[in-house]
């Protein structure tokens, strides 16, 4: 069971109906405080299968490659007037964080970029990862499935909750908005995920999710998850 | 009052104006459809001044700005610890009113430094138009609001030469190193 007042937006289909051969969409649930506060805030979750090798094939490499030539100094300084990527700047102020000192993903990747001189492979999954955020702005992150119950969602933290059901899981701080399921938080929104929830060696099963927020199109969070799980899942 | 204050500038906008309302003040204000709406009110400002934010930024970049950049940024130097939550109607006030003054101080120092290129070309003109009347004056690019490191320098022709026999001309060196 998803907590009571569970919501999504109200304006736009709802993922499961969305056609395509991309990756089966689920439409994770919001708490009626944050759902109030930003009704058109949506998380979108899915599916994937990892396979055995982990590496990134010379494809991947050459995507980044790619991107790495397209992202220079200018184009991180207009992100910021880009629809998708403003769209993020402006939830991060309106959840209290500055997105000049926390970054917004898309904008980490690329000053990342711009200070290591290209987009840096490192396993197939985290690059599956950035190009999935160079390419549409939207962020995207990857759970271990192993351990979830039921779907996610987001919500604010109660008191005494722990990020991740690790032992050596941190507290959180009461009020702090995360991404859990429906039965602890896993992740701060924007943020880290929690000991022994990431994506790992062992892990054979991952869950994509990705965040919707007022002004973001559904169509690039489906492009977002659609990249990252296709470079991962290729057929 | 959201719907009033979100038709009108931020400028015109009372201060007070999506504070939230005295509890008790009257049965009608201060309820909780009234709050939300001061809420969004308040996130609709903070999204205006966010994009007018990056724009005043994006609008003055250019080689010899980034000092402005780094003053459009530096509002949020202090709220590096923030967590992301549900912010009070005085948290996003605050973070509306920062925003209003950062975007205020970036188009101050913008026009501050607009004024400063035009007199720089009011001079260049001149420079050029009489060139012996300024004498070894010396502008940059930077200074006009051009892009790379040349130096317009008025000098004399043929050198000592020129010097004496009163001919003057103005160069464009490289500038760079």
């Amino acid at each position: 069971m998803a907590p009571a007042g569970m919501s999504g937006p109200p304006d736009r289909p709802s993922p499961e109906a969305a056609p395509g051969d991309g990756p089966q969409l689920r439409r994770g649930w919001i708490d009626a405080p944050v759902a109030d506060e930003f009704p058109q805030l949506a998380l979108v979750e899915c599916d994937l299968e990892l396979p055995g090798d982990r590496r990134s094939s010379r494809g991947v490499r050459d995507q980044l490659a790619m991107l790495s030539n397209r992202h220079r100094g200018a184009t991180a300084l207009a992100l910021r007037r880009e629809p998708v990527a403003g769209a993020y700047r402006i939830f991060f102020r309106h959840i209290g964080l500055e997105p000049d000192v926390t970054r917004t993903p898309v904008e980490a990747a690329v000053l990342e970029r711009l200070l290591r001189g290209g987009f840096v492979s490192r396993g197939l999954l985290e690059d599956a990862l950035l190009l999935a955020v160079v390419h549409t702005s939207v962020p995207v992150w990857a759970l271990d499935a192993e351990p979830l119950e039921g779907r996610l969602g987001i919500r604010a933290a109660r008191d005494d909750e722990r990020l991740g059901r690790a032992v050596t899981a941190p507290l959180i701080g009461a009020g702090r908005l995360v991404v859990a399921d429906e039965r602890s938080p896993l992740a701060v929104l924007f943020g880290a995920i929690g000991p022994g929830h990431e994506v790992s060696r062992d892990t054979r099963r991952a869950v994509l999710f990705s965040v919707q927020v007022a002004g973001v199109p559904f169509i690039h969070v489906d492009e977002a998850l659609w990249v990252a799980s296709s470079t991962i899942n290729p057929s | 009052v959201a719907q009033q204050t979100l038709q009108q500038p931020f400028s015109e906008v009372p201060r007070d104006a999506c504070r939230a309302p005295a509890v008790g003040r009257s049965r009608r204000r201060g309820g909780p459809d009234e709050t939300a709406a001061a809420r969004r009110s308040l996130r609709a400002q903070i999204a205006k001044l966010e994009r007018d934010l990056a724009d005043t930024l994006l609008t003055c970049f250019d080689h010899a700005s980034v000092d402005l950049a780094a003053a459009v940024a530096e509002g949020g130097a202090g709220s590096g610890a923030a967590a992301p939550r549900l912010l009070t109607l005085s948290e996003l006030e605050r973070q509306r009113d920062d925003l209003a003054r950062r975007v205020v101080t970036a188009r101050q120092r913008l026009s501050e430094r607009a004024t400063v290129h035009e007199r720089n070309r009011i001079r260049l003109e001149r420079m050029l138009l009489a060139p012996g009347h300024h004498k070894f004056e010396r502008i940059a690019n930077r200074d006009l609001g051009l892009g790379g490191c040349g130096v317009w320098q008025v000098r004399p022709r043929l050198g000592l030469v020129g010097m004496l026999a009163g001919w003057w001309e103005v160069k464009l060196s490289s500038g760079c190193p």
